[in-house]
């Protein structure tokens, strides 16, 4: 992939833009308007976590930037070009792990690697190689998905989302099945990889502190039909200690909006 | 395994060694019920003169040219069936109605339609497997997570690249119980088209079943009758064996 300047000056600091998105689901029970004239602004090796309670949108907003449904109303801009489909620019690490069976883990991390073009078969392994050891699963390059505790099975999809070196990284809740000693080990790893590798990221999230933990900036969803409610710029340096005094600070703060904002929703 | 093959290998002496002293104990006419040393002549002579294997040869070609032909004919169409409700509305109950037709029941229009020529006997093959290999087909690549399919399409999957890399992989198990059920429907007919159809231009195991029964040859039956277990044995050994096991491996419980 190419690094894509944009072709105006206007467009080159945001990475993603929604301007005005809605969309729809009709389903059997009626619609749903699971986003409501939704903006937002991603910048360049900005990390941005998305924050709400069950059902507002979040996993659709993912889907539209992916490319993988298409917005009702309104645009949607990667790198300043408006997105039609999925491209290999934009990753995604779905909700559930969605590993193939079929293959072994090193095969699902190939994946991706065998769509890119002008890529041989030996660097191809090589590079899987490397995104397998980052997420510490060497060992298990020949295991099949089946034989994968939950938390393995997350990292294997980090690693395929990574491997094809996207610019873009979405996440929707990877690491919501984890432990939480798994879980910070991966919240390190991926902030490196991220300041590392230079990604722009869109992370989906319902815990408040996994949020402030990764996120250069929280946004705040609410339901109903799916909106953004506000934002907080996380202004703590890092690596984050998701126990230290900054976070708890913050978190009790967001915590304390959502709160207010949505009183039927029930405490998670 | 070394010990269920040895319990297997008794087990079936010890059948072997009852039959052959009931047959000694001429508590039957021995023309009707040979015992299992004359048998055991019959094929040993029946190999060494060439008449076993070169029926075996004729009927494993049958099968296997026709065995071939249902596949590449049901496994385009059932993935066909699965993308296309139009395809499902028409073809697929096509497929489910002559499913339940014995395919030995083509036979007939087979030797009106083709003679009696190879091409009658592959088409009563081609009949026994393609519609299971198409149902098993259409219903294991709609059962696919629809996740999978986003997943490999974000990851740039289209086309040609995920029917081959997404839909037959994650239909597989399906694909291979189809197969298998297909294979044994073939075989079956096959058997019964050899049995009731005589064909000129090769001289098949249900043939030589067949004429056994004309010549009063029982030892020649029941030979070929074990003939016809053992490759069915042996072909599921050999054929499905090693995919099930494979498929054990990689999709955990589910297959
Ligand atoms: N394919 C679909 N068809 C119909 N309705 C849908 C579909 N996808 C999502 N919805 C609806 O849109 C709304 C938002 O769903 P979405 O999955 O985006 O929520 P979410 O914020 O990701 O929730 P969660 O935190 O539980 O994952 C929900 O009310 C859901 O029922
Ligand atoms: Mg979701």
């Amino acid at each position: 992939m190419t690094e894509a300047a944009a072709p105006n000056g206007e467009e080159t600091a945001a990475k993603l833009t929604l301007r005005g998105v809605s969309k729809t689901f009709r389903g059997a029970n009626g619609a749903v308007t699971a986003l409501a004239a939704v903006d937002l602004e991603v910048a360049e090796g900005e990390f941005v976590c998305l924050l709400g309670a069950s059902g507002c949108g979040k996993s659709t907003l993912l889907a539209l930037v992916a490319g993988l449904e298409r917005p009702d109303e309104g645009e949607i801009l990667a790198h300043g070009q408006p997105v039609t489909g999925p491209g290999r620019d934009r990753m995604v690490m779905f909700q559930e792990h969605a590993l193939f069976p079929w293959r072994t883990v090193l095969g699902n991390v190939l994946f991706g690697l065998e769509l890119k073009p002008g890529l041989p078969r030996k660097s191809r392994i090589e590079v899987a190689r490397y995104y397998l050891e980052l997420v510490g699963l060497t060992k298990f390059a020949h295991a099949a998905v089946h034989e994968l505790s939950g938390g393995m099975k997350q990292r294997v999809a980090l690693a395929r989302a990574l491997a094809p070196n996207p610019q873009v990284l979405l996440m929707d809740e990877p690491f919501a099945a984890l432990d939480a000693m798994t879980r910070e080990r991966l919240y390190g790893d991926l902030q490196e990889i991220c300041r590392k590798r230079k990604k722009t990221v869109l992370f989906v999230t319902h815990n408040v502190r996994e949020a402030c933990v990764l996120g250069d900036r929280v946004v705040v969803m609410t339901p109903r039909p799916g909106r953004i409610h506000g934002e907080f710029r996380v202004d703590l340096p890092r690596p984050r200690d998701i126990n230290g005094i900054g976070i708890a600070t913050l978190a009790t703060r967001i915590t304390a909006t959502l709160r207010a904002e949505e009183p039927q929703e029930p405490a998670r | 395994m070394t010990k269920r093959v040895l319990d297997f290998a008794v087990f079936v002496l010890l059948l072997l060694a009852a039959w052959e002293a009931l047959v000694r104990a001429e508590l039957w006419n021995t023309v009707l019920l040979p015992a299992p040393s004359t048998v055991l002549a019959y094929l040993s002579g029946a190999l060494l003169d060439g008449t076993l294997l070169d029926a075996a040869a004729v009927t494993a070609r049958r099968l296997g040219v026709g065995y071939l032909a249902g596949m590449l004919a049901g496994l385009p169409l059932g993935l066909l069936c699965s993308r296309f409700q139009s395809a499902r509305d028409t073809i697929g109950v096509l497929a489910l109605g002559l499913q339940t037709l014995p395919s030995v029941c083509w036979a007939p229009l087979a030797l009106l339609w083709f003679g009696q020529t190879e091409a009658a006997m592959t088409f009563v093959v081609v009949m026994g497997t393609t519609w299971s290999i198409l149902l098993a087909t259409a219903d294991g690549v709609r059962a696919i997570p629809p996740l999978w399919l986003r997943a490999a399409r974000t990851m740039g999957s289209r086309r040609l690249h995920t029917v081959l890399h997404v839909l037959l992989p994650g239909a597989l198990p399906a694909i291979v119980s189809g197969l298998k059920q297909g294979w044994a429907f073939a075989w079956r007919s096959l058997m019964a088209a050899e049995i009731f159809i005589t064909i000129l231009t090769g001289f098949g195991l249900g043939q030589l079943l067949h004429y056994g029964r004309e010549l009063h040859a029982m030892d020649q039956v029941l030979g070929v009758m074990t003939v016809i277990v053992a490759i069915g044995l042996l072909a599921e050994q050999i054929l499905f064996g090693p995919v099930e096991r494979w498929l054990r491996r990689r999709f955990g419980m589910t297959a």
